[in-house]
């Protein structure tokens, strides 16, 4: 029914009056009750606030004075804040944390008259891969129970795979929106360093957090984008730049398309399976008249030691704001400020955060600033320079997002370093700022693969045509999982 | 590079997080093991490189100095967890 559609099409059949909004809302909230509890997606479901917002939608459409994303129901991921509705980022820290304002993001989504079903699940503070570190306990991957659905966006990704929502937002720091993407079959976009403003989304690194659309198809992504992005004044980072209709090149041709394979994103640690997959994507784009160049990258083998010096630092002190004084967990009867701090700190933050807030601080500690933090840093523009010089010989770049597919819950949470790696493709590209996709390509040992594609800064137009022509010849992407149909 | 429970104890401190002594030894073993794997970056030189702290190397945008915020504090007061007159209140700091 209604959750098979893509929200292109529901935004049609909205416009078209087949169906109201009131109605719709209403299916996805009721599917939400359903299932949901197999899934774990959700922290918040605004019932009330979803079904306000899709009357007044209604009336909009009426008036003849609709967008294309009005009345149509999708997600936001925790770590967006949402006035007088609760915004945790899966952290005890912010359980009681309804906030008193809202995201440039969530603003652009109320204006654009898009209806808000609810708050999805993700890993802590955006910290994880798997989002088995959420204070509101692991979600479940659609596809396969007993497996992750990725992370951090994990519930967004999981949330949409189950078609609880035809689609949602997400955040990426080091892969947060693209793994998952390829964990869950679905179509994500993390956009360059500085498209969307990150006001009001709860910070975890900020030279290379971003925002950007998790669907199912990149004609949604693209809607999605058109109402995000954009120069935002509250966000110093943000780019004064244009947004163009990101649905305007959808069709053009790709023939002629470069596309660059850097060997490091086919060597050691990738699942064959998952290689066989990405390698029959690669020859369909062949076949669709792309021309491969090989490509390489040699600086990317190190983007995971510099990403745990860069993340860890940022998120140091980010999250130095959590102190128990003027919002989120406070510990009980505290002697005086310092035990006020540690106390509620200790309690707040759970243990993947409070490693990584830990490696931070050491790494910006006098001593060690030099040799960790200002090293990185180095490291991270000889890899970005990669990025550069690769643009000369090709117009985009395609590996697989993951080097595996989903894995089993519990499989790696003992082992931090061995969580670490599953971003080892993703990390790079947001060291550099670039925008990067993962598509649905296939799947292998019965799990979805995806395909990554990483572009030039500012090419989210382009991405989103390679990604959609892809589309219109294979349905990956229009696969669901079972007990979700 | 291994971290012994002085350091750890010492690190908890500077972020101002309560660490119990059970779990020190655990923390020590895996900071070690990410410090092992951050280790990887001596590998390369990088002797004239600049450090990148902005992926495009943007430099902060300013804007004129006028008043352009409103007093939201009751607003923002709502979700502390203990205000007076305006003011948060925490233990007493000040002799």
């Amino acid at each position: 029914m209604y959750h098979n559609k893509t929200l292109a099409e529901l935004s049609a059949m909205l416009q078209a009056k087949e169906v109201s909004s009131v109605e719709l809302t209403q299916y996805f909230l009721d599917r939400i009750k359903d299932k949901d509890g197999e899934i774990n997606s959700f922290i918040t479901v605004t019932e009330e606030q979803a079904l306000a917002q899709a009357k007044a939608a209604d009336e909009r459409i009426a008036a003849g004075n609709a967008e294309a994303l009005t009345g149509v129901p999708f997600a936001q991921k925790d770590i967006f804040c949402t006035e007088g509705v609760r915004s945790s980022c899966g952290s005890k820290m912010l359980d009681n944390f309804d906030s008193p304002y809202d995201a440039t993001v969530v603003t652009k989504l109320k204006e654009a008259g898009a209806v808000m079903l609810g708050k999805t699940n993700m890993d802590e503070f955006a910290m994880g891969s798997s989002n088995e570190t959420s204070f509101y306990g692991a979600v479940k991957n659609p596809w396969d129970l007993n497996k992750v659905p990725g992370g951090s966006s994990g519930g967004s990704a999981a949330a949409v795979a189950a078609r609880l929502t035809p689609a949602a937002t997400g955040t990426d720091t080091g892969g947060s929106i693209r793994q998952p993407a390829s964990l869950c079959n679905l179509t994500g976009l993390k956009p360059t360093y500085g498209r969307v403003s990150r006001f009001g989304m709860i910070a975890f690194a900020s030279s290379l957090d971003q925002a950007g659309p998790m669907a199912r198809t990149a004609e949604d992504c693209a809607l999605l984008m058109n109402a995000i992005a954009g120069f935002d004044e509250k966000d110093s980072t943000s780019i004064e730049k244009d947004v163009p209709d990101y649905t305007t090149d959808l069709n053009k041709s790709i023939k002629g398309l470069k596309i660059g394979l850097p060997k490091e994103f086919f060597g050691e640690g990738l699942d064959p399976e998952v290689a066989k997959s990405v390698e029959a994507a690669i020859e369909q784009y062949k076949a669709m008249g792309a021309e491969i160049v090989d490509i390489s990258l040699p600086n990317s083998g190190l983007s995971v030691p510099v990403y745990y010096v860069v993340a860890p630092a940022e998120c140091s002190s980010n999250l130095s704001r959590m102190d128990g004084v003027r919002f989120g967990h406070r510990c009980e009867e505290p002697k005086d400020l310092e035990d006020l701090y540690k106390r509620s700190r200790g309690e707040g933050f759970g243990e993947e955060v409070k490693r990584r807030i830990l490696i931070g601080t050491y790494a910006l500690s006098a001593g060690y600033y030099d040799a960790y933090y200002i090293k990185a840093q180095k490291l991270r523009r000889l890899i970005s320079d990669d990025f550069k010089k690769a643009f000369e010989q090709c117009d985009v770049i395609m590996g697989p997002t993951s080097p595996n597919v989903a894995f089993n819950a519990g499989e790696k949470t003992d082992d931090p370093v061995s969580m670490y790696l599953s971003d080892i493709y993703t990390i790079a590209v947001n060291l550099a700022g670039l925008p990067g996709m993962s598509i649905p390509a296939g799947f292998a040992h019965d799990m979805p693969v995806g395909l990554q594609v990483i572009g030039n800064y500012f090419e989210e137009s382009h991405l989103l045509n390679v990604a959609h022509a892809y589309q219109q010849e294979t349905n990956w992407h229009d696969q669901c999982p079972k007990g979700f149909e | 590079m291994s971290l012994d429970a002085e350091q750890v104890k010492k690190i908890a401190h500077l972020a101002r997080i309560e660490i119990n002594e059970a779990d020190i030894p655990g923390y020590a073993e895996t900071l070690s093991s990410i410090l092992d794997l951050v280790d990887q970056m001596s590998a390369v030189n990088t002797d004239n490189v600049e450090p990148m702290a902005h992926p495009m190397d943007a430099s902060q945008r300013l804007r004129e100095d006028v008043v352009t915020e409103s007093n939201n504090r009751d607003n923002f007061q709502t979700v502390a967890p203990k205000t007076e007159d305006g003011l948060y209140l925490v233990p007493q700091v000040i002799e």
